[in-house]
């Protein structure tokens, strides 16, 4: 790991020091897995009645649930519309977001501050509000029941705090690396494309797992947009377990398990990028 | 690699999106689950074989089917048939998603049936199945239905075995009740009945019930049906939904509701008529009203009687029906209901009821107090729109701007300030172009005619220009005293301390779990990291709702935890300061792998020779932190703790499902009001989108000022 390059002797801690990081780590890890633990055992438990234990272990065991949710008709096709419409919304978000993000690090223009203070504003107003009007927008668009309206309306609300995220990135890269590439003759989009975007990859790499898991786990609009059951997204596919008066929990829980796979996944591949930061990059200063 | 996905995905997206074919097939909507959904698919099934018609069905969550449903039936964009509860339709007629049934022998179905679903002489959609609550009974703890409640209470059973368990405080099943001693939920005349000396025995004797320890006090859904399952309970009030899952855990039986000694009447619960129907489009397609008389016909009653176990809505219950006990069972009782009305006032008067239940029978309050409280919300909640006002002072103003603007603009132009600006930032423009444009018509469009809407009143569809009436009303608390319960500034009060406490305690947990991750020499660093990122990973709807559950008092974790160390398990619903700590605590636990995250990557762009500098300077390790590491880590984590404190401001999902604004409306925040008013309080949108309005202005400004002080440099 390239990091360890940098790792100095000196810095090597004491057994006290150690012990007290892995024993604060511990704590936070114990938090965020135990309301989760209570859905794995709702979700590999016989029957769906939640049991009073205060470690949820899912006994008397059983995959019942999980095959009724992987075996539901179209399951399959819903998972890759949940991961096509995610990536996508990913990719486009994240490129719509990068040269502009680019232009607000870098340039003075006309209308800058008007433009941050607005794309800030977009954050603020709550969805409850918009979603109708939006709804209507995409109807005039032609764009309904299609992946596409589904892609375009979270990749450009996923814009805003992409743009934020990325001129953040963008400020803290110096300004003689892409200088110095100018100079050797390259053009300003030359140096952005070859120097910049490599030094800012992790930056990119967190922002476009944002877009993805907002896209991923977005469950209103899809439920609104899309009428087909070969285009439904996995939130959509979920809820339907919940009903008016009851629901199955176990099978809500058990498929929840099954969407938050790919995600995990994804993160455990972008933390990668995390780690190898800028400080391989040749960016100390 | 970039290069050859990005057009890839395009092609994957684009090219296959359209999914409407030539064929048009008939289009039936419904949120049937389990056995009921199995049912209509067969009988669907043998429609499409007996007819020759291609049926498209779409199966869809019950909490987005209304809305959904009224979005895209009016425009034509809906299904042509669906299947919903009659409760529903006076609602859906004034916005156009359903039509009137043009022909049919209404001496098929149950006059009573019949009656809920003609509304002002049309009769909107044909009875497939009644819904109704009855008596479940463990036959090991008691073989026959008890005459009586009090006969049933009464009844001698083993130790911690509680005669009778039902949602108590869910104004649904207290129905059965407040009928029983001669009050409605709503009176006919469309005022609030829940209210006055009936309905305040009614909830007495309940609340006697309770403090006798005849009924669990705190009992959700899944509480007592568990209780009932696990033998702990003789009887169980529920609908046909529960039987599924009763079936092969426990013996039982099913009879309807017993008679109250103290009014001699039966307890009548309320009766829903599920009904299939037509939308406009399907109306004018004769495929489609084929498909509806079919389902509403003997040959798919006879497979939803045996396939889903439904109480059909004929006059004549096919065979299998007739020998069902189960059955019978709920055709007595659906002759012993009341018909829930139909319409918006009926919706609108759930919230105040449920609240005043739960408040009374917690014995916060008394009965009549609640109640009358309860009644002076619903006539907040639908009292008239504002009248309508002349748009002149408006229209003055925005000519004044445009007036200003154009002259500013003129001003500078002579003055020769206007090009040269623009077209030294016109390099820059190029960069920013497409984003302008998308965010501009996909993001902004509907922002500013969702912030338009605040100046209207009215069904949506129908509504008018009121001006700023929404926001008179909303500032003054509707006349009310300003501090009142759920007015504007205690519910601003509310999530501004959500708010507060929320972010710092992300800040605190995601930055320290960021710094201790970001150390090289930690082992199992990736592990680690993995396992703490979990809480995002997981859908935040799935989680709340296990969160919920972890506070329960009968069966929840933290119960149990508690326990375990002797503090007597309490309910956290029932005071502000426990739920709010609740909905906190979700909130911390699922917002604080943003900030971690956040952290870890602002952490990779400090320069370790910067630290290595300090170091060897002699700085401690807390200078380091305080004098390199944040400064240097400022400028990204700034933003993100901006847009952390706007996204808290409005997470809705996590009040709505955890503490649901319980105790009675005090952990509501405003977001959660403003979703409140948009979608179950006479679907007032404008009012709505005043409320976001508000929200929208409260934030700007709040941002600003906060961007003034700390610097956070977003802005």
């Amino acid at each position: 790991m390239s990091s360890s390059r940098v790792l100095d002797p000196r810095q090597r801690p004491s057994l006290l020091e150690s012990a007290l990081s892995h024993a604060g780590i511990l704590v936070g890890v114990a938090f965020a897995l135990y309301p989760l633990l209570w859905v794995i055992a709702l979700a590999f438990r016989e029957g769906t009645a939640p049991v009073r234990q205060v470690l949820p272990l899912p006994l008397p065991f059983t995959l019942a649930h999980l095959t009724h949710v992987v075996g539901a008709p179209h399951f399959g096709v819903q998972v890759m519309n949940s991961l096509v419409v995610s990536l996508a919304t990913a990719l486009v978000g994240v490129g719509i977001a990068l040269p502009a993000a680019y232009a607000m690090s870098r340039f003075q223009f006309a209308g800058k501050q008007a433009g941050t203070r607005l794309l800030l504003a977009t954050q603020m107003f709550p969805m409850v509000a918009s979603a109708v009007p939006l709804y209507l927008l995409l109807q005039h668009l032609g764009l309904l029941n299609t992946r596409s309206g589904l892609v375009l309306s979270y990749a450009t609300t996923s814009v805003p705090f992409a743009i934020f995220q990325l001129k953040g990135a963008f400020d803290a890269i110096p300004k003689d690396l892409e200088e110095a590439a100018m100079v050797d003759g390259a053009t300003r989009f030359g140096a952005f494309w070859r120097v910049v975007l490599p030094a800012a990859r992790p930056a990119i790499a967190v922002t476009a797992l944002f877009a993805f898991m907002s896209a991923y786990n977005e469950f209103v609009l899809a439920v609104t947009i899309l009428d087909q059951e070969r285009a439904f997204t996995l939130p959509v596919v979920l809820k339907r377990y919940v009903g008016e008066h009851d629901a199955d929990w176990a099978s809500f829980a058990a498929g929840s398990l099954v969407v938050s796979l790919p995600v995990m996944a994804l993160f455990y591949v972008a933390q990668r990028h995390l780690v190898s930061g800028l400080t391989a990059g040749g960016v100390k200063g | 690699m970039l290069r050859w996905l990005l057009p890839l995905l395009f092609l994957l997206t684009w090219g296959r999106n359209s999914f409407a074919s030539d064929a048009a097939p008939v289009r039936l909507w419904h949120a049937y689950r389990g056995s009921e959904r199995a049912a209509l698919d067969q009988a669907v099934a043998a429609f499409r074989k007996r007819s020759g018609v291609e049926v498209e069905v779409l199966q869809l969550p019950h909490d987005a089917y209304a809305s959904k449903l009224a979005a895209a039936a009016p425009g034509g964009a809906g299904p042509d048939v669906f299947i919903d509860a009659h409760e529903r339709f006076g609602d859906y007629i004034r916005r156009g998603v359903v039509s009137p049934v043009p022909r049919v022998d209404a001496s098929l179905f149950p006059r009573g049936a019949v009656d809920a679903l003609t509304i002002d002489g049309e009769l909107y959609g044909l009875p497939l199945a009644l819904k109704a609550l009855v008596l479940y009974l463990n036959t090991e703890l008691l073989p026959n239905p008890p005459p009586s409640i009090e006969a049933l209470v009464a009844t001698k059973l083993p130790d911690g075995v509680f005669p009778l368990v039902y949602e108590a405080s869910d104004a649904y099943y207290h129905a059965a009740f407040l009928h029983a001693f001669g009050a409605e939920q709503l009176d006919p005349d469309g005022s609030f009945g829940f209210v006055g000396p009936r309905a305040a025995r009614s909830v007495e004797f309940v609340r006697d019930l309770m403090r006798r320890g005849k009924i669990p006090e705190e009992a959700g859904g899944s509480v007592v049906k568990q209780l009932f399952i696990s033998g702990r309970a003789a009887a169980y009030i529920s609908g046909p939904w529960s039987a599924g899952e009763l079936d092969g855990k426990v013996r039982y039986r099913v009879a309807p509701l017993p008679k109250l000694e103290a009014t001699g009447q039966p307890l009548k619960p309320y009766l829903t008529v599920e009904a299939a129907a037509l939308t406009p489009r399907g109306a004018k397609n004769p495929r489609a009203i084929q498909l509806l008389d079919y389902l509403a016909g003997e040959d798919s009653a006879n497979i939803r009687v045996k396939v889903g176990r439904q109480l059909v809505a004929l006059r004549k219950l096919p065979p299998a029906a007739a020998a069902d006990p189960f059955i019978e069972a709920f055709a007595t009782q659906a002759e012993h209901a009341v018909p829930m009305p139909s319409g918006d006032r009926m919706r609108t008067s759930w919230e105040p009821a449920n609240r005043a239940l739960k408040k009374a029978l917690s014995g916060a309050v008394t009965p009549e107090a609640a109640l009358e409280e309860a009644r002076r919300r619903f006539d907040d909640m639908v009292r008239p729109p504002p009248p309508p006002a002349s748009p002149t002072p408006l229209l003055l103003l925005l000519g004044g701007f445009s007036l200003l603007g154009a002259f500013r603009l003129w001003r500078k132009a002579s003055r020769g300030e206007l090009w040269s600006p623009i077209r030294r930032s016109l390099p820059a423009y190029l960069w920013v172009a497409h984003a302008v444009v998308a965010v501009g018509v996909l993001v902004f469009v509907p922002i500013f005619v969702g912030a338009a809407a605040s100046l209207y009143a009215g069904p949506q569809g129908n509504m008018h220009y009121v001006g700023l009436a929404n926001f008179w009303e909303i500032l003054t608390a509707r006349g009310a005293p300003l501090l009142s319960s759920g007015s504007f500034y205690l519910v601003l009060l509310v999530t501004i301390l959500w708010t507060l406490l929320n972010v710092a305690l992300h800040l605190l947990i995601g930055f320290s779990l960021g710094l201790l991750l970001s150390r090289p020499t930690l082992r199992l660093r990736p592990f680690y990291r993995v396992l703490l990122i979990l809480p995002w990973a997981v859908p935040s709807y799935v989680t709340a709702l296990a969160w919920r559950g972890m506070f329960d008092r009968q069966f929840g974790a933290v119960s149990a935890i508690l326990e375990s160390i002797g503090v007597e398990p309490f309910s956290w619903w029932a005071q502000f300061s426990t739920a709010f700590a609740a909905n906190v605590s979700t909130n911390v636990w699922l917002g604080f792998p943003f900030m971690m995250v956040v952290t870890l990557g602002a952490l990779t762009a400090v320069p370790k020779d910067v630290l290595e500098a300090a170091e060897v300077d002699g700085a401690t390790r807390w200078q380091r932190l305080r004098r390199v590491t944040i400064p240097m880590v400022r400028p990204v984590l700034g933003p993100a703790v901006l847009l952390g404190s706007i996204w808290t401001f409005n997470m809705f999902n996590v009040v709505f499902l955890v503490s649901g604004g319980e105790p009675d409306g005090t952990t509501e925040i405003l977001v959660s009001e403003a979703y409140r008013w948009a979608f179950t309080r006479q679907a007032q949108y404008g009012y709505a989108a005043a409320y976001s309005v508000l929200i929208f202005l409260l934030l700007f400004f709040g941002s600003r000022l906060m961007n003034r002080r700390a610097g956070l440099g977003a802005a």
